[in-house]
């Protein structure tokens, strides 16, 4: 899978999931965690979808709400664990 | 130096006529909390003075004066007028914390009406049950919630409107929903408040139990008199003070401490409606000169793990006083605050039954890290013995902490739910559900809840409510729900769950699983675990046995298990 690829999933998922209004625009880059569209205990469920599509682990030391800002920051984050 | 004697000295005289003599409050006479918050301010000659800063995601910074604020609660009170709501109908706001669900606040009490505050993450089945209950008339909301509410509205036959304050076009309106925008609204100079008197309901926060469905905790304009004293003694307000409120008003500190408080002192307070972030947080700080800040134990061993450098980066030298709410403050994160902002945060002891803050530690007071202090001047508490239900003389005894009914704040009922408010008393105590110990200096020590209610990052969360949703999905058998140790949010809601034949365990149902209760509840309710099992541990009737799972996610002691069911 490309970066760009992951990054259409990424941000597929996160509209899918998380945004009701439909006419808020998320990219790549929107802040997700510090805007408040996905607020720390949705963070979670985040973490497990990245986990089951990449078939990664990440530590819980790693999930910050820095480290899923954005779209951007979430898939840099999945790469450095993709074997 | 505070804002009043010491705790001794206030104890020894005190009575809540104190405030009742600084509000010019004349027992028998009116008292209206929409009033006191923005009229009343003005006439003492601080019209001019800020209210309210606000500041949303992207920028977005408003501030409002105190005759600002009286305006928007006028001109919020005449459109619900105009609508035909009166006193006594129950009003929901459902919005994140925009300037319009704080200026709601004050034009729904104006009118004599009920505020309703709900959690905007609340999902549809978490609203649902709510309003409901509540018979409520209106619910002001904002576009990017109303499919929630669209998603309810026809199980909802009180619900008579549905007002959306932004976003929404004339032409995409449904029955029974209008269009209010404040800013375009013409300002209301004169308004006749309703004569709301001391016994007079004025706001239904809702909170979760360990059975049955979520209670609404009725409380009255009378509260005030708690609420202001409070926050001027505990909170130390001052004229001058800029105060920072973390708390959404969804929940029960964000109106008591985050509304009436502060604007009943004529306080400037600031409000930020974004995501959680350490570098948001200290730079909100910074820039408008916080003075006083409460907040919870949740966000602030959040900012412990984002570290000491990053504090350094930003001049939180406004600071003056820290506290603390919603769950044990533990001793680590007073330490630490007092390490790295120079003062520590002092913890309180309250829920949304007590209206107001109960025990405290006390500016000026010593502090005992990881204690929540003692009781407020005027307040009777202690702690039961859980079999006899008698007050414990034994220092360090742990027991179930109680309070003697009286104090002004004290909740009225429970909405439609005069048996379960009943049970609330013994012998004569308020029993909080909440167990403690007492050291030989009257400091409370917390121990946990004295059921099977989840406190998580401060949010009481109803195992029942999670495991009733959680037999609504399609692969779902049994559940049972308790909770699990959490190192920011003190503990998370885990699910134990059978599967229907048909069904596989997998990731993707777990993960499945987990959003559908967020969607239908909320994210707090959502499991951050999902445990798939054969079998529930049950007793030999038939009942789940959640004791079992949750010493098992504890580590501690099953008890006794001689009626669990053998295989």
């Amino acid at each position: 899978m490309t970066l760009n690829e992951m990054k259409d999933l990424v941000l597929k998922y996160v509209i899918k999931e998380y945004i009701d209004d439909d006419d808020v625009t998320i990219t790549y880059e929107t802040p997700l965690i510090s805007s408040g569209y996905v607020d720390s205990f949705s963070m979670v469920s985040l973490l497990v979808f990245l986990e089951n599509k990449f078939k990664i682990k990440i530590p819980p030391s790693k999930a910050t709400p820095e480290a899923f800002d954005s779209v951007n920051s979430i898939v840099a984050l999945v790469n450095q664990y993709l074997k | 130096m505070t804002n009043h004697p010491t705790y001794d000295e206030l104890s020894r005289d005190f009575s809540w006529s104190i405030a009742e003599q600084e509000l010019e409050y004349k027992p028998g006479g009116r008292i209206n909390i929409g009033w006191y918050c923005s009229d009343r301010i003005c006439r003492k000659g601080d019209p001019d003075k800020i209210a309210l800063y606000y500041e949303g995601f992207g920028g977005v910074e408003k501030k409002f004066t105190f005759n600002d604020i009286r305006l928007a609660g006028n001109t919020i009170g005449t459109y619900l007028r105009g609508l035909g709501i009166n006193d006594g109908d129950r009003v929901c706001l459902f919005m994140d914390r925009i300037p319009e669900l704080y200026l709601s606040f004050l034009g729904i009490l104006k009118i004599g009406a009920i505020v309703q505050p709900l959690f905007s993450a609340f999902g549809d089945e978490s609203l649902f049950v709510r309003l409901e209950n509540a018979g409520t008339r209106a619910v002001i909301t904002q576009k990017k919630h109303l499919s929630k509410v669209r998603k309810i509205r026809a199980q909802l036959p009180d619900l008579e409107y549905v007002i959306i304050v932004d976003g929404v076009k004339a032409s995409d309106l449904e029955k029974g929903e209008v269009l209010f925008n404040l800013e375009k609204s013409d300002p209301v100079e004169n308004f006749d408040i309703h004569p709301t008197t001391a016994e007079s309901p004025s706001v239904l926060h809702y909170t979760s139990g360990t059975t049955g469905q979520p209670k609404g905790v009725k409380h009255v304009h009378y509260s005030l008199i708690s609420q202001y004293l409070t926050t001027k003694w505990v909170l130390d307000l001052r004229d001058g003070d800029i105060y920072w409120c973390t708390a959404d008003p969804g929940w029960v500190t964000g109106t008591s401490y985050g509304i009436i408080g502060p604007w009943s002192l004529g306080i400037t307070q600031c409000v930020l409606d974004s995501g959680f972030s350490a570098q948001t947080w200290y730079k909100f700080i910074e820039k408008h000169r916080v003075t006083v800040w409460y907040s919870a134990p949740t966000a602030i061993r959040s900012l412990m793990k984002a570290g000491d450098e990053i504090v350094k980066s930003f001049d939180l030298s406004s600071l003056r006083h820290l506290a603390s709410v919603g769950e044990p403050l533990n001793s680590e994160a007073v330490i630490w605050s007092d390490r790295v902002f120079g003062k520590p945060f002092l913890d309180t002891f309250w829920q949304t039954e007590t209206g107001s803050i109960m025990i405290t530690n006390f500016p000026g007071m010593k502090v005992k890290p990881g204690s929540m202090g003692r009781t407020f001047p005027g307040i009777t508490g202690t702690v039961l013995d859980p079999v006899t239900y008698d007050p414990i003389t034994e220092n360090g005894r742990a027991g179930l902490i109680a309070f003697k009914p009286g104090w002004p704040s004290m909740m009225r009922t429970y909405w439609n739910n005069p048996e379960k408010y009943k049970d609330k008393f013994v012998n004569g105590w308020y029993l909080s559900g909440d167990r403690a110990s007492i050291d030989n200096e009257g400091y409370y020590w917390f121990i946990g809840r004295d059921d099977d209610v989840i406190n998580t990052g401060g949010h009481l969360v109803s195992p029942f409510e999670v495991e009733s949703a959680l037999l609504e999905h399609p692969a779902v058998g049994e559940s049972a729900v308790t909770s699990k140790p959490d190192e920011i949010n003190m503990e998370v809601v885990k699910a134990f769950i059978t599967l229907k034949p048909g069904f596989t365990q997998s990731p993707d149902l777990e993960l499945d699983i987990m959003n559908f209760i967020r969607k239908k509840l909320s994210p707090l309710a959502m499991p951050q675990a999902v445990e798939f099992m054969d079998k529930l541990p049950k007793t030999r009737s038939g009942k789940i046995m959640r004791r079992v799972l949750h010493a098992r996610e504890w580590g501690e002691e099953i008890g006794d298990i001689s009626t669990l069911e053998n295989d």
